[in-house]
């Protein structure tokens, strides 16, 4: 080991590489400007769907791909046009977004942090993708979200229903359209009162990460302010399939209420646990043992089958919504009738979302008459629309949330066939479940300023 | 130079140029065309080459010389990245005290976990270092959830402390205020090459990691690791007690997990607990197994090869397929479509085991091997098999 071999032509070499090496960084500072990042080149714009392909949340990924195809589809002047029919907002064309044609690139979040946010890495800065939408857990909308803030582009969030979304973990360049954890409460409060009345013992299972943790505390704040109590919260780890060994502690703790803070393949397996296990034929305090699931989904009912029966929850929207409250919630049998004739079966309140985000967002473009993501912020902050399928809705500029009524829904005890499972009990008015920007639950974070990027 | 011979010289050169000039070598299609779909020379990807080059590079160390196969490896990586997150949120937002101290408790945490499983060997050890990294998993997925914040993974934000950082400084990972993801682009005609600060900190790592990993090849330490492997107990027998040797390999490598952890998240501050899973730890084995255990080179070749499969071949789907093969007619289209749907898209893991089985079975010194053949191929003459310099080494 000797430095014997040092020959002129090799020291230069080295010398060479090394003087590459240290001088790319100082180079490399003075990036390139075009405004922001993605600006759309030639006649087409990139939008990046990064939906759950595998996980607990396959079912609602696959179904957010089916309407995200179908917004691009409209927004293309393809097929029926769809919502864009009965939008409030006539700045879209059917010429794709300000004349350029939509485009997209799908990817797998496989419903964890990092994957998802490899996926949208590679949107953004392999296919130029300005906008990312799509998901369907709050974890990844919070990982993805702030990955968009960093590089600069619009995350229009797909099904996240934490209140850290828009709350603690709320960013300026991104935007929810899903209703969330508190609004859930507030609204199954006052039904779950009527029905099983204001003496009951709450035991709970929570999804182990931030909307289970979100959607248990607003739960149990809603339950207790009408004199409900909580025994027990046991949190069970996402990835998990089997929940027996959960189940069976809550036959002996005294309580008469199970809340299971799950969803997709999570709800569907500890609901048919607990019933199994015979939690819903059981006596408790003189009353008939009750299962609660906050968050509801017609393709959770669809997995649970004959175990949803009876179950309350609450559910963004629902295809059967305009059919049977009437024409306020213009605009779901327009986007049910295209999806229908597309699919062959009707939409789930994941795809509403996903489908109602692509067209916000394109909307906001068309309105602000740019793709610069500042642009864009400004156009969706404070922005009242109608005719998406929820009733009149309003963009809250605070958080970037949108507020609309929220649906409470119950298992059909016979229903006719496998798309109608679940029946609507009533839709509680959006002022029933406003907060402050500020409110507790909410607090801690601070949307910052928008960031267009490069 | 450098302490090496003119082979490894040449190696490490070769590396060094091939990590210079990586966003133009991995970006051979015009940005435009149909092919684009096969370049991965954007920043993220690179990045992920180079850092899980350094993972395997580390683990080759340990697996590579002593023949330990841990499968506990990728705790050190989680590791690493919350401390690195963790540093970012209460120090600085630059990355030199993050990397520092992800390298530094993945090294001790390596001492303690290495310390217990080398008690055994074979099998034993391999068992022991899962069932330690299974239980950080656990730890970091729902236990020590105020540290790691569990599922959702633990994030920077507008509000962390910062102490050293002043009020005008970056808000994302940088060093001395340059951000590492900042980049600037270039076109050439209609190719368009992507140059990163994030990226090029990487590979200036990389290789200094490749170097140190040759320095240790070639020492008497790594002749000792090597006999480990061959017959640890006729070195018993011989009145040498092997533990710290092993120990050693074991926390060296243990640091290089570290480092990759710390790079990862300093290239994009967020750490998850799924880092620390089983299948991250299997993932190392297989690019370490794949380019070839005990070879210079092989692991890096070995984690591009897999990074490239994760991040390419999982993103063809059949709007791309139908782009693809549209000029056949419908039915021909629809058949083909059809053979090759289960290997693209989803199905990277099936494409990517056939191929891991097709290595393994004809080319047992991995891709380092098959380099090998193709180079003997051309010049016959010069066929000496067994050069003892360790770019020939046979694997496990």
């Amino acid at each position: 080991m000797s430095f014997s071999n040092l020959t002129r032509r090799g020291l230069m070499k080295t010398g060479a590489v090394a003087g590459a090496g240290l001088a790319l960084p100082t180079y490399l500072s003075a990036a390139s400007h075009s405004g922001f990042t993605n600006a759309p080149q030639g006649d087409t714009v990139t939008l990046g769907f990064n939906v759950p392909q595998s996980g607990p949340y396959a079912d609602e990924g696959a179904d957010e791909l089916r309407a995200f195809e179908l917004a691009v589809e409209h927004l293309n002047g393809g097929g029926d046009g769809g919502m864009l029919q009965t939008f409030s907002s006539k700045a879209l064309e059917g010429n794709g977004i300000m004349g350029k044609k939509v485009q997209f690139v799908t990817g797998d979040t496989q419903t964890k942090s990092d994957a998802a946010r490899a996926s949208a890495q590679s949107m953004i800065q392999k296919d130029g993708a300005i906008m990312i939408s799509g998901g369907s857990s709050s974890g990844v909308a919070v990982a993805v979200q702030g990955l968009c803030q960093e590089a600069g582009v619009i995350f229009m969030a797909g099904l996240t229903h934490s209140n850290d979304t828009t709350g603690k973990d709320k960013k300026a360049n991104g935007f929810r359209h899903f209703f969330n954890a508190y609004m859930s409460a507030a609204a199954l409060a006052p039904v779950l009162k009527n029905l099983y009345g204001d003496d009951r013992k709450v035991y709970s299972l929570t999804a182990d990460y931030t909307w289970g943790w979100t959607q248990q505390e607003s739960i149990q704040a809603a339950t207790e302010a009408m004199g409900w109590e909580t025994i027990n919260d046991v949190r069970t780890p996402l990835a998990a399939t089997d929940f027996s060994s959960y189940i069976a502690p809550v036959l002996n703790s005294g309580a008469d209420v199970l809340v299971l803070n799950h969803y997709g393949g999570n709800m569907v397996n500890s609901l048919t646990n607990a019933v199994q296990f015979g939690l819903r034929d059981k006596q408790v305090n003189g009353k008939n043992f009750e299962i609660v699931v906050p968050l509801y989904s017609e393709l959770m009912a669809r997995g649970a089958g004959k175990n949803i029966a009876g179950i309350v929850g609450s559910q963004n929207w629902d295809w059967k919504l305009e059919d049977q409250l009437g024409a306020r919630y213009t605009g779901t049998n327009a986007f049910v009738q295209s999806f229908g004739t597309k699919y062959g079966f009707p939409p789930s309140q994941a795809a509403q979302t996903c489908y109602a985000q692509t067209l916000l967002y394109a909307d906001a473009v068309a309105r602000a008459g740019s793709f610069n993501p500042c642009a864009v912020v400004e156009a969706l902050e404070g922005f009242e629309f109608d005719g998406l399928g929820n009733g009149p809705t309003l963009y809250r500029a605070g958080d970037h949330q949108c507020f609309k009524d929220v649906v409470v829904v119950k298992g059909k005890e016979n229903p006719e066939n496998e798309y109608d499972l679940v029946e609507i009990v009533e839709a509680t008015p959006a002022e029933q479940v406003t907060y402050d920007v500020d409110h507790p639950m909410f607090a801690g974070g601070e949307l910052g300023n928008c960031n267009p990027g490069a | 130079m450098l302490g090496l011979n003119k082979k490894d010289l040449g190696v490490l050169l070769l590396v060094a140029l091939l990590a210079m000039a990586a966003p133009i070598l991995l970006n051979p299609f015009p940005a435009d065309s149909g092919m684009a779909q096969f370049n991965a020379g954007y920043p993220d990807l690179m990045q992920r080459f180079v850092i899980f080059g350094i993972f395997a590079i580390g683990y080759n160390i340990l697996f590579g010389l002593t023949g330990y196969l841990s499968f506990g490896h990728a705790a050190f990586l989680g590791v690493g990245s919350y401390s690195a997150v963790w540093m970012m949120k209460l120090l600085s937002m630059n990355v030199i005290p993050a990397i520092l101290l992800s390298v530094i408790v993945a090294g001790l945490f390596s001492v303690v976990i290495g310390y217990v499983s080398l008690r055994r060997s074979g099998i034993y050890f391999s068992i022991l270092t899962l069932a330690f990294a299974q239980m950080s998993f656990n730890l970091a997925y729902s236990v020590l959830t105020p540290i790691t914040n569990g599922e959702t993974g633990l994030q920077i934000s507008l509000s962390d402390p910062r102490i050293l950082d002043g009020a005008n400084a970056p808000s994302y990972p940088n060093l001395f205020g340059a951000q590492m993801n900042s980049a600037a682009t270039i076109d050439v005609g209609s190719w368009s090459f992507t140059f990163s600060v994030g990226y090029y900190l990487c590979a200036l790592l990389m290789l200094v990691a490749f170097y140190i990993s040759i320095r240790i090849f070639r020492s008497p330490f790594g002749l000792m690791l090597r006999a480990v492997k061959s017959n640890q107990q006729r070195m018993n027998y011989t009145g040498l007690n092997t533990k710290p040797y092993t120990l050693a390999a074991f926390v060296i490598s243990g640091m290089y997990a570290g480092l990759a952890g710390g790079l990862l998240a300093a290239m994009d501050p967020l750490a998850g607990a799924e880092r620390m899973q089983w299948t991250a730890s299997g993932e190392v084995v297989l690019m370490t197994i794949l380019g070839g255990a005990g070879t210079l080179l092989g692991p890096v070749l070995g984690a591009g090869f897999i990074k490239y499969f994760e991040n390419i071949f999982s993103k063809i789907n059949d709007n791309v397929l139908h782009g693809w093969f549209s000029f056949m007619p419908d039915g021909i289209e629809d058949f083909i479509i059809t053979i090759i749907h289960p290997f693209v898209g989803k199905g990277w893991h099936l494409t990517l085991g056939l191929l891991f089985m097709l290595v393994v079975i004809f080319l047992p010194g991995g891709l380092v091997e098959g380099g090998q053949r193709i180079g003997r191929l051309f010049r016959r003459k010069k066929a000496d098999t067994n050069t003892p310099d360790g770019t020939k080494t046979p694997a496990e």
